[in-house]
C-alpha cells in the first residue's frame, strides 16, 4: 500500500506503512535529512516541515492522512535563481545556530510565518517561534536573521 | 569545509625525510622550548597537517564540533600560520583512526591548550616549506614572503606549497623551537564563518543522526520505569513477530529491539515494553535539596586564610541552592556501531571519541586495537549527557550482529529520563562584615553530589553495564578536579581579596540518580550563590553592589568587565517599581576568561520578565570574534533557561520530568536581548570562554528579582511559586 504525496514539488508514493509519521518518511524512506527529530510529540519543532504552505511538526502525523498534500522541506527551499533561500541565506549572514540541529526547524517555522505574514514585527516573531526550542541560546541571533530576511524580501 | 574522515585521505603519501640538523640546534638557542601539552603527546607534524597537491590543507584535531565552533577557529589558528586563506583548509575531527589523541572536549581547554598545539605545528610547518621554497629558488629563508600558500621571493618568482610538498608526508617531530610569529594577524581576530553552517541551513547531511550506511539496522532501547530497577519477566514473541523486526535483544536487563526501519523499530519498541514486568527501585527524593542537606558528606577545606574575627563584625548567613538539571539536548542521543565480526568502529557525537572507545572495549571484551570511533556532530550535549551511553548501547546490540550498522536512537523521554543529569548543590555560607560593610571573613561550604562520572573513571559509569547479565557496576563518585580547575568546587573560591576566608568541599558520595558533568560543572551553583551573597552582604553594608565588589576585587581586568557591563545597561539610570537590574561576576576557574553580566527584570503579575541583559568579557587574544559573542550569549541564556524555569522533578514512579512540557526551557519569546561586549587583548594569551556565562548569568537574574520586588528566591528555579514564595518572607 502506498500514499501519494508532493514532496519539494516532486509526486512521490510512499511506501511506508500509513501510520508511519511523516518525519520516518522523510528520512527513512526519502533520505530527506533536514527534518530532525527531538521529541516525537510536537514539542520542540525540530520536525517543522512545510504542508501546503503551513508549519505542520512531521514526527507525529501519521503519513496517510497526509494524503494528496504537498510537503516542502527544508532542502525544497530556494531562492528566486534556485540558489538559497533568503531565510537560509539571512541565518548564514547572522551565524544563527551553534549546534546547529534546531536550524532546519526554525526556518520552516519561519518561512510559514512569512508567507502568512511578510512583514513580521519582532513581536510576531518571537511569538511564532516559541514553540521551536533552541538549546544553544541562540535565540536573539534567529530573530534577528527573520527579520533580514522578511527585510531581503521587500528590500 | 569540515568532512568526516576517509581512509583515502592516507593513501598515496610519499615520505618526506628531512637530512637537515634540528631546527632548535641551528636556531643556536639553549634547550627547546616545552611543546603545548597536546603536541608533546602527538609531536609527529604528520598527525596533524597534511598537504595536498593542489594546494589544500588537511586539520586533523582530536578535539571535536560541538556546536561551539572550535574547528573553525582551529581553521584559523592554522591558516594564520600557514599563511593560507581559511578556504584551503579542510578539517578532520575526532577520528581515533587519524587524528591526534587531545583529549576530551570539554572545560573551556580547546583554545587555550589544543588551539596552542595547532598554531605551533602549522608555524613548524610554514618553516618546512619555506626551507624547501629556499632550496628550490635558491635564495636564503630570510628573502621569502608567503601570501596565501605562495612562497615569493622580492623579485617576482614563487612556488606554491602544493608543488612544494604536495601529497607527500612531513616525518618530523615538532620542536616547539618555532614560536607563532608576532605579525600582523590577518586571520586570527576576525569573524570567519563557521565552516559547517551552510551544510546545516540547507539541511544537507551534517549529523550522525544523519549518517545511513548501506545495511544499516535501527535499534531502539526498552527502559525499565526508573533507574536500578530489575527486569522481572518479559514476553519477547509478540515484539519478535512483528513486521520488519529482526530481532529482540536481551542480555540482563537491557532490552532493544533492531528492525529495518525505523519506524518499525519504535513500534516494536512500544511492544516490548508493554510486553515487560520491572520491580521498583526506592523511590526518588520529591525534595532533592531537603536530601542532599541530610546526606552523608566527605569534607575538604580547599582554602583557608585567617580566622574568623571574634567580636565587632556583622553576621551574614545564607543559603542557596540548584536542583538536578538536564543538559537537554534537543536532539536526543543517537550512534551507529559496526562490528564486522574482528574489529567494532563507533561514530558517535561523544566529547572524547579516544577515551570512550577503550572504555567499550571493556565493556564487549574486545582488544583496545580493534575498536576505533569517529566523532559525528550530534545535537548541542553543554557536557556528559546520553551520547557516550547511546554508543556503549549500539555496540552491546552490534556485538550480536556482525556484519550490520546499528543505528541507536534514544526516545525524547528516555533522554530526560536517563541523561547523567547536573548535579544538585547546597551552597551553607556566611561573611563577617566590618563597620564600614566590607567582609573581613567568608566562610563557605558547598554540598553536591558528582559533576563528573565520565565513562573514562570507569566502564560502570556507562548506563548500560550494570545493566548487563555479566555485569559492571557503578564505580564510586569521586570529586575529580583539585585545583585549579576543581569540580564541584569549581569557582567555590570567590574571585574576591578578603582578609581571612575559609572553603569547604561536602562531597556527597551517593546520589539517587546519577550525575556527571553539566556546562561549567560546580561553578553555575556556586557562582550563583558567591554573586547572590555578595549582593546580600551589599545590601546590608547600605553600599551599592558594584561598587561593593569593586571594593573586593583587585584585578583591574575583573574591573573593567564589571564596569563595562554596568554601564551597557545604565546601572545608576533609575528605575521604575516592579523593574531592577542585578550583576554578578566571575572570572571561570578563577584562571580562564573574566566575564561580567548585568540584567534587568521586570516583575510583572508575579512572574519575572527578562527585559535585557548586558554582558562584558576578556578572552585575553580573541580568535572569533562572533564566535566568541555566540557562545557567550549563548551560555547567559542557558543559565536564565536553568535559573528561570529548570528543576529535574521526581515522583513515586522515578523520573517525572519526561518531556519538554514536564521540564520547559527558555523560549524564543521569553529571551531577552543581550549585548555582549568583548574586550580584546592581542598581547595576553587566550582564554577558556564556552562556560564563562554561566553562572554569572543566573545570579545577576536572582538579583535583579531582587531589586525590582525586595523579595529574595535563594534556591533556583526562580518562578512565579518561587518569587511569591520569597514575598511572603520579605
Amino acid at each position: 500500500m502506498t500514499t501519494a504525496l508532493t514532496v519539494n514539488g516532486k509526486r512521490v508514493a510512499v511506501t511506508s506503512t500509513p501510520d508511519t509519521p511523516l518525519l520516518y518518511v522523510l528520512r527513512d524512506e526519502l533520505a530527506l535529512n533536514g527534518a530532525k527529530y527531538g521529541c516525537g510529540a510536537g514539542q520542540c519543532g525540530a520536525c517543522t516541515v512545510l504542508c501546503d504552505g503551513r508549519a505542520l511538526r512531521s514526527c507525529f502525523v501519521p503519513v496517510r492522512t497526509l494524503a494528496g498534500r504537498s510537503i516542502t522541506t527544508i532542502e525544497g527551499l530556494r531562492g528566486p535563481k534556485g540558489g538559497l533561500h533568503r531565510l537560509q541565506k539571512a541565518f548564514l549572514d547572522q551565524q544563527a545556530a551553534q549546534c546547529g540541529y534546531c536550524t532546519a526547524g526554525m526556518i520552516m517555522g519561519a518561512a510559514a510565518l512569512l508567507r502568512e505574514k511578510p512583514r513580521p514585527t519582532e513581536e510576531d516573531v518571537r511569538t511564532a517561534l516559541s514553540a521551536n526550542l533552541c538549546r544553544c541560546g541562540t535565540h536573539n541571533r534567529i530573530v534577528h536573521a527573520v527579520l533580514r530576511a522578511a527585510e531581503a524580501q521587500h528590500g | 569545509m569540515i568532512r568526516p574522515s576517509r581512509r583515502s585521505v592516507l593513501g598515496g603519501s610519499i615520505s618526506l625525510l628531512f637530512g637537515w640538523p634540528a631546527i632548535a640546534a641551528e636556531t643556536g638557542g639553549g634547550a627547546a622550548p616545552a611543546l603545548p601539552s597536546d603536541l608533546a603527546a602527538a609531536p609527529e607534524i604528520d598527525r596533524w597537517l597534511r598537504l595536498s597537491a593542489d594546494g589544500r590543507v588537511t586539520l586533523r584535531t582530536g578535539k571535536v564540533e560541538l556546536g561551539q565552533g572550535v574547528l573553525t577557529a582551529y581553521a584559523q589558528l592554522c591558516a594564520e600560520e600557514l599563511d593560507i586563506h581559511v578556504s584551503r583548509i579542510d578539517v578532520i575531527a575526532g577520528d581515533t583512526r587519524v587524528c591526534p589523541r587531545q583529549g576530551m572536549t570539554v572545560g573551556s581547554f580547546s583554545i587555550p591548550e589544543g588551539g596552542k598545539a595547532i598554531r605551533m605545528v602549522s608555524a613548524e610547518m610554514r618553516q618546512i616549506l619555506i626551507r624547501l621554497a629556499a632550496e628550490k629558488l635558491s635564495v636564503p629563508t630570510a628573502a621569502l614572503d608567503v601570501r596565501d600558500g605562495m612562497v615569493r621571493t622580492r623579485d617576482g618568482r614563487s612556488v606554491a606549497y602544493g608543488s612544494l610538498a604536495g601529497g607527500q608526508t612531513v616525518q618530523r617531530r615538532a620542536t616547539g623551537a618555532v614560536l607563532p610569529k608576532a605579525r600582523p594577524r590577518r586571520v586570527v581576530g576576525t569573524s570567519v564563518a563557521r565552516l559547517d553552517l551552510p551544510a546545516k541551513v540547507r539541511g544537507a547531511p551534517a549529523f550522525l543522526q544523519d549518517y545511513r550506511p548501506v545495511g544499516m539496522l535501527h535499534a531502539r532501547m526498552v527502559r525499565p520505569p526508573s533507574a536500578g530497577a530489575r527486569l522481572l519477566a518479559v514476553e519477547i514473541a509478540p515484539a519478535r513477530a512483528m513486521p520488519d523486526v529482526v530481532t529482540v535483544v536481551r542480555d540482563g536487563d537491557f532490552l532493544a529491539v533492531v528492525a529495518e526501519r525505523e519506524w518499525s523499530a519504535v513500534k516494536a519498541a512500544a511492544q516490548l515494553a508493554s510486553d515487560a514486568r520491572w520491580d521498583t527501585p526506592p523511590p526518588l527524593p520529591a525534595d532533592p535539596i531537603a536530601w542532599l542537606k541530610d546526606a552523608a558528606t566527605q569534607d575538604t577545606v580547599i582554602a583557608s586564610t585567617g580566622t574568623p574575627p571574634s567580636a565587632g563584625t556583622r553576621l551574614v548567613r545564607r543559603s542557596y541552592s540548584r536542583p538536578y538539571l538536564l543538559h537537554g539536548s534537543i536532539g536526543p542521543s543517537c550512534a551507529v556501531a559496526h562490528f564486522d565480526g574482528t574489529a567494532l568502529h563507533l561514530c558517535t557525537s561523544s566529547q572524547g571519541p579516544f577515551e570512550l572507545a577503550a572504555v567499550i572495549a571493556k565493556l564487549v571484551g574486545l582488544p583496545v586495537d580493534r575498536v576505533t570511533a569517529q566523532h559525528m556532530q550530534g545535537a548541542g550535549c553543554y557536557g556528559h549527557n546520553g551520547a557516550d551511553d547511546a554508543t556503549a548501547d549500539a555496540a552491546l546490540i552490534a556485538m550480536r550482529l556482525p556484519g550490520r550498522p546499528i543505528r541507536v536512537q534514544w526516545s525524547r523521554q528516555d533522554e530526560h529520563r536517563f541523561e547523567p543529569f547536573g548535579a544538585p548543590m547546597l551552597i551553607e555560607t556566611e561573611a563577617h562584615l566590618d563597620d564600614r560593610g566590607n567582609i573581613m571573613f567568608w566562610d563557605y561550604a558547598l554540598r553536591s553530589p558528582t559533576h563528573n562520572a565520565r565513562p573514562v573513571f570507569g566502564v560502570g559509569n556507562l548506563l548500560a553495564a550494570p545493566t548487563l547479565a555479566q555485569p559492571t557496576a557503578r564505580p564510586k563518585t569521586n570529586n575529580f578536579g583539585g585545583p585549579p580547575a576543581y569540580a564541584a568546587d569549581r569557582n567555590a573560591i570567590p574571585s574576591y581579596v578578603f582578609p581571612g576566608l575559609r572553603v569547604t568541599t561536602r562531597f556527597v558520595p551517593e546520589s539517587p540518580v546519577r550525575t556527571s558533568s553539566l556546562r561549567s560543572l560546580g561553578a553555575h551553583g556556586n557562582v550563583f550563590a558567591i554573586e547572590s551573597m555578595m549582593d546580600e552582604c551589599a545590601l546590608a553594608a547600605g553600599v551599592d553592589p558594584l561598587a561593593y565588589r569593586l571594593r573586593h576585587a583587585t584585578d583591574p581586568r575583573a574591573q573593567a568587565v564589571m564596569q563595562r557591563a554596568c554601564d551597557a545597561i545604565d546601572w545608576s539610570h533609575p528605575r521604575p517599581a516592579d523593574r531592577g537590574c542585578g550583576m554578578a561576576y566571575a572570572r571561570y576557574k578563577n584562571y580562564a576568561a573574566y566575564c561580567a553580566i548585568a540584567i534587568e527584570v521586570e516583575i510583572r503579575e508575579g512572574e519575572p520578565v527578562l527585559v535585557r541583559a548586558t554582558l562584558a568579557a576578556d578572552a585575553g587574544e580573541i580568535v572569533n570574534p562572533d564566535g566568541l559573542r555566540n557562545q557567550l550569549e549563548g551560555g547567559l541564556l542557558q543559565s536564565l533557561s536553568w535559573a528561570r524555569h529548570e528543576a529535574v522533578r521526581f515522583d513515586g514512579a522515578g523520573v517525572a520530568s519526561r518531556d519538554w512540557r514536564d521540564y520547559p526551557i527558555l523560549t524564543i519569546g521569553e529571551a531577552p536581548p543581550v549585548e555582549v561586549i568583548l574586550i580584546d587583548r592581542p598581547d595576553q594569551p587566550s582564554l577558556g570562554a564556552g562556560e564563562a556565562s554561566q553562572g554569572p548569568a543566573s545570579a545577576a537574574f536572582a538579583n535583579a528579582v531582587a531589586r525590582a520586588c525586595g523579595a529574595r528566591v535563594r534556591n533556583l528555579p526562580i518562578d512565579r511559586a518561587a518569587i511569591a514564595a520569597a514575598r511572603v518572607r520579605a
